[in-house]
């Protein structure tokens, strides 16, 4: 079972070394002329103000949280579609469960404009 | 296990991934030149269809310059994994029927695991890391606002794509993509295709508006959004670096056009070709053409879009995701199996 993900072993190693070989080929095929100005971080041509090393929305880290909640439903969903048919009317209910749980959660987040950009 | 055979189907798969990849960019800016009443590139061979090797030649040539503000290592790191990432996806795509070639049948796919759509969705989360990273280690705002933006779209999206991609799998029964598309190929009535695309309509669009999202193609092309980030995640790149992602993109877009026809439109079923009383050599050849053609068909379609459609706002791009795309995949995923208890009762 384990030996069909050899191909895709392969394949990895291959597209790896394709995109070191192009990383590589730019760098000795290249100029290298540096300069201050080249080398300094682009805004728009204006001097760079600070880094951008610094806070940004919290709205940011509220979608990862709402993702990793969300999706760990769907990886619940997979091996339960993947058998539906054996399961029949009782595994539909289960599920039906689960997902209502979710959904009263998901409701929960959306009056509590989780969800809203402004 | 015989190494010799996966070894030739990847440098084909590669080859001709690479080689479709600068054809579809060229493909892109000629159709989008034919919509917009120009030319298009027209000065690089006969048509202008050398535009991309050219492209590429201009672009190893070129300074890869990196910022002094910027962390060397992973801004290195970074194209590296989205071109990996979008070239190994469509190592699980069955791109044709078995094929039989000197006495001997042969899968037309590189590696036929068992958990195939795991697979795909694993990766195309990877592929959230190479945009992030570039955007997080070039120590810009423009880029580090564009990979916010972009992590942020594509892991919102991917909830909805995996759940489309729900229905699919309890009318299968399996994860395998090749048993997936063998799951498409009878017939309702005698007449209709059991396309999934037929089964299971909107599953179809919910994840065929996800993938958009998640080749970053206009309407949901925000994290390198022109007139306000510059160029996002990839302002900072230069070089054959930002020809990786420019790569990178044109793949994905390819896997992604591989994806739906191998997942809702019948991969390499060519309705009623078994009829026809072909040689099996011509049909299985016939079959990889039905299924480039398939795949033809929607990366014109994602062209037509570029140009039809204008940029979201981002919130109404999270709106959408959020509170659109995932009940509806919901609902669809519950109105599914009801509708197959209902048949099976």
């Amino acid at each position: 079972m384990l030996e069909s993900y050899i191909p895709i072993f392969m394949m990895l190693a291959l597209g790896v070394a394709f995109a070191v070989a192009m990383g590589k080929i730019n760098e000795i095929v290249g100029p290298k002329r540096p300069s201050e100005e080249k080398l300094s971080t682009y805004e728009s041509g204006m001097e760079p103000v600070r880094t951008a090393r610094e806070r940004f929305s919290v709205k940011f880290y509220m979608v990862a949280m709402l993702f990793i909640i969300f999706d760990i439903e769907v990886v619940f969903l997979y091996p339960w579609a993947v058998s539906f048919r054996s399961l029949g009317i009782q595994g539909f209910v289960t599920m039906l469960i689960f997902l209502s749980i979710l959904l009263i959660g998901y409701y929960y987040v959306w009056r509590k404009g989780a969800l809203e950009w402004d | 296990m015989d190494l010799l055979e996966p070894i030739i189907k990847i440098a084909v798969v590669l080859g001709a991934l690479l080689t479709a990849s600068a054809i579809v960019v060229l493909f892109d800016r000629k159709f989008s030149a034919y919509i917009q009443n120009r030319y298009g590139p027209n000065r690089v061979g006969p048509g202008g269809w050398m535009q991309s090797i050219a492209d590429v030649v201009k672009l190893v040539m070129k300074e890869d310059i990196v910022p002094k503000a910027a962390n060397r290592f992973v801004h290195d790191l970074a194209p590296m994994i989205s071109i990996t990432v979008a070239l190994t996806t469509f190592a699980v795509i069955p791109f044709g029927d078995t094929i039989p070639l000197f006495g001997k049948e042969y899968n037309l796919i590189i590696a036929d695991v068992n958990v195939g759509i795991l697979y795909i969705l694993a990766m195309t989360g990877m592929g959230v890391y190479g945009l992030t990273l570039a955007g997080w280690s070039s120590n810009n705002k423009y880029s580090l606002f564009g990979g916010l933006r972009s992590s942020a779209q594509l892991i919102s999206y991917e909830l909805s794509m995996g759940l489309s991609l729900i229905g699919v799998i309890m009318i299968a029964g399996t994860l395998q993509i090749d048993d997936i598309v063998r799951s498409q190929t009878g017939y309702w009535f005698g007449w209709i295709p059991q396309w999934n695309v037929i089964s299971q309509p909107i599953g179809f669009i919910t994840f065929f508006v996800a993938s958009f999202a998640e080749t970053n193609r206009l309407p949901f092309d925000l994290p390198e959004a022109e007139p306000e980030l510059v160029g996002g995640y990839h302002t900072e790149y230069s070089g054959m670096k930002f020809g990786l992602f420019f790569l990178s993109e044109y793949a994905n877009m390819i896997v992604s056009s591989a994806l739906i026809t191998a997942l809702f439109l019948g991969g390499w079923h060519l309705p009623f070709a078994e009829t026809w009383g072909l040689d099996p050599l011509v049909l299985a050849l016939l079959k990889i053409g039905a299924f480039m053609f398939k795949m033809f068909i929607i990366i014109s379609f994602y062209v037509v879009i570029r140009w039809t459609l204008p940029r979201f706002r981002y919130d109404q791009l999270m709106n959408l995701g959020w509170k659109v795309m995932l009940p509806v995949s919901i609902a669809n995923v519950l109105a599914t199996g009801v509708v197959m208890l209902w048949l099976t009762r």
